[in-house]
Parts: structure tokens; C-alpha cells; sequence
């Protein structure tokens, strides 16, 4: 034992441990800083505002990337290139960022803009994610970023101020949650289903508290996408934020975007990521196990993400307040069937499942097939690029052909605040994040879906287990 | 945001556990760039249907703002999004303290940013309360106690920073500002 040996540490602790101004004391919390903070339309305007009341600003504006995604139409421009905003309201909104950007020297990828998308579907394209950053944005979802690892976590609009004018945050360390997900998928089976059954297995609340590091064979085996899929919904346990260390996938997808290393900084920067792993005999504060073999086409049945169910099993039943209530929003009857529901609208896009794999794996249900008659199919992009990749692959066409509407990037149905929404009553089988009571509309009820199932079940106009297409192939 | 550090009030019970940030306040709102004015759409879904009208059924109905700023619910409240637009509209509402057996780290984080209280206490006392609605409690961030009147007095966790903040009237930005020197020494490394 000539070299004293470093103690082992998870992931997690090697990216905050990098990022400490100060650390943390009996009386103050720890001053974090933050690499990269992404901004869009909806949670910054306070705090621009909370800036110039104070005569601060912006720090790093080349730390800070922003786009427009939340309020924005997903509907073309019109044929003199305006476009039409759900409110004036909305479009205001869109107007005070534009202002505020150029006022901070900020980058803002706006409709002319290449990129311009939804923020955590942009910001891994650009090449602005990488491994090892601390990453925030006003917006739960950032852990998508994590799938990098990076720790990427959402923060309320008072913080966004902090990071605007210091570049730091104020955080207590949080506790670490392993998650080992083993075993190969079944077909039909994608990330989604994974990270469902994930918080189907310990709860809507189960990673309150915790930094999660996911890992395993089957992380492993999965694409960047597909790592983004997981760690997105994060936040839908309770975890702000969600990693999985770099590998050479990771590197591989990296390589040549816009804002990635280049040349000798490549090479060096590759070095330093290849350290950024949980050492052999670092420990997590919590450990949780998952065999992916056995997950099915998962769905929930009830009103928050933790209500999952695989899709062939029957509705659960209603043995407490909260799922009583569930299953009455949701016009369920707990022992029945959740597929062959027959499904109103099926919209497949948003920051979980908006990118070239979600969209491929729908198009190949999809092609030469034609959505139900009566069920309305909204496709939506996650950003600029991948629409234009889409395209060029014929993905639109496929999607028109089978009578499904093709549209423009934004966070859209997701979260239904730029006018893309379902009618009260509607049941929506849906690729995004959330299944809260009204989030898609005022009393549409929400199934949360892969992309495979969401296609399969626009196919069919009801809730339908995506392997029984697969099989028939017809 | 300066507080007193003790909020002495009747309770408002809503006995729901995981009350998202969608139901606090509905997306439909967010277009807003102010953070004040939003108590109007606090539980807008719960109190209105769809065409503006109060709902018969909404649970909100016989909240008196004046006597009772004290909100106890279910666990998990302010799950889901980060929106800060839900304290705020807490807060304009006429709450000034939440009490439940959990909270969501964003929603608690966003709150004690804006003086509004987040006391977690155990299942028992939750259950207590909202068995007895609109009764009185004290709540001192001082002491990071809450009492219940006739059934006891329960220490709930607080950071000591926060509730540093909090009673001083110290701005968490302010503290941060003040650290200057050490983020430039840390952006030249």
C-alpha cells in the first residue's frame, strides 16, 4: 500500500463533490456550481424581473441556453410566417424571453432557429448535456439530462434568479438511491415500461429525498434515448434527479454535436468522463432491485405515475381513499380489463418520449395501417432536428398516411397550457409524464404508455398490448 | 420576506394525499409573467367548472381566509411540477403554513423561499387534524414546533438556514451575493 487510497464514491458524490464552492455547514448549506442552466418561457420571467428590480446581471450568460417550447403552437405559421398562439397571453410570453434574452446576452433558440425544441430534447442534441455537469433548469423534467452523468435537477423560479445572478444554488446534499435493473427486455418492452414499473414498484413518492443512479445489464444495453426515457421521469417517484454513468455510448452519441468538446479537448474530456462511475465498495444510502425480464407493456390506471399496472392485468382495486377517488376520475371499475378501453385521443410526443427512437418504434406499428376511426392521433416532435430527421427518414408520411396529425416540436399535449388539449371525458393514452386529474384538459383522463403501446392503440382505438400487432402484423 | 416566525391559526383541512402542483394550480395559468394576483386560480379545477361557475361540490367553498391560514392535507403534497406559481398561489389564497406527513423537495424548497411554512409531522398528528377541522395551532419556526391545542406540541423539521432566513428577513440571494470572491476563485480553477 505504497499510494493512499482514495475513499470509494458513487457517481452522484464524484459530480457534487466537483461542484462545491463551499460545502455544506451545521448552520448553511452547501454553495453548488452550476455548468449549464437552460431557459424557457414559463419559468423565467419573474426572475428577469426579480434581477433588474435589483440592479443584477445575468453572470454566465454563456453558461445559459434557451428556448421556447412550453406556450408555443404546434401548429405551422400561417402562409406570411406568423404564428398563431393559443392566447395573446401565451404569445407574450414567448415575446418577454425574446426581450430578455437580448437584454442578458443569452442565447435563445427561438422559430428561427434549427435546434429550437422542447429544452431537454434540445439540449442533449446540441451536445450541451455532457457528462460530469451540474445542469438546471425551471422544470421538473431536467433529470432527463442525468442520463448523461450529469446531475440535472428541476428548481422553482426564485433559484432560476439565484443561478442567473451567481451561478450557484444553495443545496443540502441529498441521500442516494441505487436502482439495479437487470435482465433482458422482453419484445415490446422499451424504457418506458421500465421506468413505470420502476415507480409502480416503490411509489409516487419512494425517491423523495434521494439522488437516484440507475444501472444494471439492462441500462446498459440501452441507448441514450432510451436512458433519457428513464431518467426523465425521475421526479414522477419523487427524485430530483435521476443519472447513469457515461459509457461508450454516451461518448459516442456526443461526438460531432454543436456544443461538444472538439479535437484535444475531446480526448481530454473523454478521459475525465471515464472516470465519472460509482467505485467498487462505494455504498448507497438505499439499494433497490428490478428484474427486467419479467416487466410487461406497462400502463397506469389511476390518477398520479405510481398507479401501474402491467397492461393484461385487470384494474386494481379500490382499498383505500386515494384509489377509490382514482378509479372514479378515471370511470374505472377496479377487476376489469384496462386494454381494450376504448381510446379518444393518443398523443405521442413530450420531453419523456419525443425523439427519433419513440418515433421510429411508432412508425413501425404504424406503417401501412390506419389509425381508428373515431380516435384522434397527435404526433409531435421533440425539436427542430428531430422533425427534420423524421422527415427525411419518410417517419411523417407513414404518420400521415395512417391518418395521424404530424406536428410541429413543443411540449404541446403534454401538459396542455399552449391550447393542445383532449375534451372533458376523453380518455388519452399518452407517451408523456404525468396522469394528474386535468393535466391534458379539464376532466380528460390521462393513461400514461409507451410509444409502442400509445401506436398500437391508435391502430386499434383501444387500449391494446403493442405485441398482439407485432404478432399479427396486421 | 421577512416572518415573524410564528403563525397562530384555526386549520383548513383538505384530506387528499398526493395533491400535485397541477391541481394547486393548472397549467392553463402559467402563461402569466407576474407571481402575484394568483390566489384566484389556487384549486381552480376543485372550485370552478368549466365555464368560470363555483362548483356545488368545491371543497374550498367555506374557507375563511381571515381565521384560517393553517392548510393540513394528505401525504405527498406538491408533487409533480416545479412550478412556483404554486406557493404563490397558496400564498395569495390566504394560507401560510402547510401541514402534512410529506412533502414534494421542489414544492418545499419553492415555499420556504416565500415565507410560506412546510411542517411535516407524523402520520398520527395529520390524523388528529383532519379529524378536527379549523382547529387552533401554533406554529414557531424558532423552536420548529407546532401545537395543537389540547393534544400536544411537536417539533417538525427546518434547516437552521432557512429558518435563519426566515425570521431575519435575510434573502437567500443576498447570502449567495456575498460569496462573490469564492465563486470567481472557483470559475478560475
Amino acid at each position: 500500500m505504497s499510494e493512499p487510497s482514495q475513499p470509494a464514491s458513487t457517481l452522484f458524490e464524484k459530480v457534487w463533490q466537483r461542484h462545491l464552492v463551499r460545502n455544506e455547514t451545521d448552520e448553511t448549506p452547501a454553495i453548488l456550481y452550476i455548468d449549464l442552466q437552460l431557459l424557457h418561457e414559463v419559468t423565467s420571467p419573474q426572475a428577469f424581473d426579480e434581477l433588474k428590480r435589483r440592479g443584477l446581471k445575468v453572470r454566465r450568460p454563456d453558461r445559459c441556453l434557451a428556448t421556447i417550447d412550453h406556450s408555443t403552437p404546434t401548429t405551422p405559421p400561417d402562409a406570411a410566417g406568423v404564428y398563431h398562439y393559443h392566447t395573446p397571453q401565451a404569445k407574450a410570453q414567448v415575446d418577454i424571453l425574446h426581450t430578455n434574452c437580448a437584454e442578458n446576452g443569452i442565447k435563445l433558440h427561438s422559430w428561427d432557429s434549427p435546434h429550437r425544441g422542447i429544452v431537454h430534447v434540445m439540449g442533449p442534441e446540441m451536445g450541451a448535456t455532457q457528462p460530469g455537469m451540474t445542469i438546471v433548469c425551471g422544470d421538473s423534467h431536467t433529470a432527463t439530462h442525468g442520463a448523461f452523468g450529469a446531475l440535472a435537477f428541476g428548481i422553482g423560479t426564485t433559484e432560476v434568479g439565484h443561478v442567473m445572478a451567481t451561478q450557484c444554488l444553495l443545496q443540502s446534499r441529498p441521500k442516494t438511491l441505487g436502482i439495479r435493473i437487470e435482465g433482458e427486455l422482453q419484445p415490446g418492452v422499451t424504457a418506458k415500461d421500465v421506468i413505470l414499473h420502476v415507480i409502480g414498484t416503490i411509489g409516487v413518492d419512494g425517491g423523495t429525498g434521494f439522488v437516484i443512479e440507475y444501472f444494471g445489464s439492462t441500462i446498459r444495453a440501452m441507448d441514450m434515448e432510451s436512458r433519457m426515457t428513464v431518467c426523465n421521469m425521475s421526479i414522477e417517484c419523487g427524485a430530483r434527479a435521476g443519472m447513469v454513468a457515461p459509457d461508450d455510448m454516451t461518448f459516442t452519441y456526443l461526438q460531432g454535436r454543436p456544443l461538444a468538446p472538439r479535437g484535444d479537448n475531446w480526448s481530454a474530456a473523454i478521459e475525465d468522463w471515464k472516470t465519472l462511475k460509482t467505485d467498487p465498495g462505494a455504498s448507497y444510502d438505499r439499494l433497490v432491485e428490478i428484474d427486467a425480464t419479467t416487466i410487461e407493456p406497462s400502463v397506469t390506471w389511476g390518477t398520479n405515475p405510481g398507479m401501474v399496472i402491467s397492461i393484461n392485468d385487470a384494474i386494481p382495486a379500490g382499498d383505500d381513499d386515494t384509489s377509490r377517488d382514482a378509479l372514479d376520475y378515471m370511470q374505472f371499475e377496479s377487476g376489469t380489463p384496462l386494454a381494450g378501453q376504448p381510446v379518444n385521443v393518443v398523443f405521442i410526443g413530450s420531453c419523456t418520449n419525443s425523439r427519433m427512437r419513440d418515433l421510429r418504434e411508432a412508425a413501425g406499428l404504424m406503417k401501412d395501417r390506419r389509425v381508428a376511426e373515431n380516435t384522434r392521433v397527435l404526433i409531435v416532435p421533440g425539436s427542430e432536428a428531430t422533425r427534420k430527421e423524421a422527415e427525411a427518414e419518410g417517419l411523417d408520411r407513414i404518420f400521415l398516411d395512417a391518418g395521424a396529425e404530424w406536428r410541429e416540436p413543443g411540449c404541446s399535449m403534454c401538459l396542455a397550457m399552449n391550447g393542445d388539449s383532449a375534451e372533458p371525458g376523453d380518455l388519452v393514452v399518452s407517451t408523456s409524464n404525468r396522469n394528474f386529474k386535468g393535466r391534458q384538459g379539464r376532466g380528460v383522463r390521462t393513461i400514461l404508455a409507451s410509444p409502442l403501446t400509445a401506436a398500437a392503440s391508435a391502430i386499434t382505438g383501444r387500449v391494446t398490448n403493442p405485441v398482439e400487432l407485432m404478432e399479427t402484423g396486421k | 420576506m421577512s416572518h415573524s416566525g410564528v403563525v397562530e391559526s384555526r386549520t383548513f383541512c383538505l384530506p387528499v394525499n398526493n395533491i400535485d402542483t397541477d391541481q394547486i394550480i393548472p397549467g392553463q395559468f402559467l402563461t402569466t409573467t407576474e407571481r402575484e394576483g394568483l390566489g384566484k386560480f389556487c384549486f381552480y379545477s376543485w372550485r370552478y367548472d368549466e365555464n368560470g361557475i363555483e362548483r356545488a361540490d368545491n371543497p374550498l367553498k367555506i374557507h375563511d381566509a381571515t381565521s384560517e391560514q393553517v392548510l393540513v392535507t394528505g401525504s405527498n403534497f406538491g408533487c409533480g411540477s416545479s412550478r412556483e406559481h404554486a406557493p404563490w398561489a397558496l400564498l395569495d389564497f390566504g394560507f401560510r403554513a402547510v401541514i402534512s406527513s410529506q412533502f414534494a423537495d421542489i414544492f418545499r424548497s419553492n415555499s420556504l423561499k416565500n415565507g410560506l411554512l412546510p411542517v411535516t409531522v407524523d402520520d398520527h398528528v395529520v390524523e388528529f387534524l383532519l379529524a378536527h377541522p379549523g382547529h387552533p395551532v401554533r406554529i414557531d419556526i424558532r423552536s420548529n414546533t407546532l401545537t395543537v391545542e389540547g393534544f400536544g406540541e411537536f417539533e417538525f423539521p427546518l434547516d437552521p438556514f432557512s429558518a435563519y432566513c426566515l425570521t431575519r428577513g435575510i434573502d437567500q440571494l443576498d447570502f449567495l451575493l456575498e460569496n462573490e470572491v469564492e465563486i470567481g476563485r472557483y470559475e478560475q480553477v
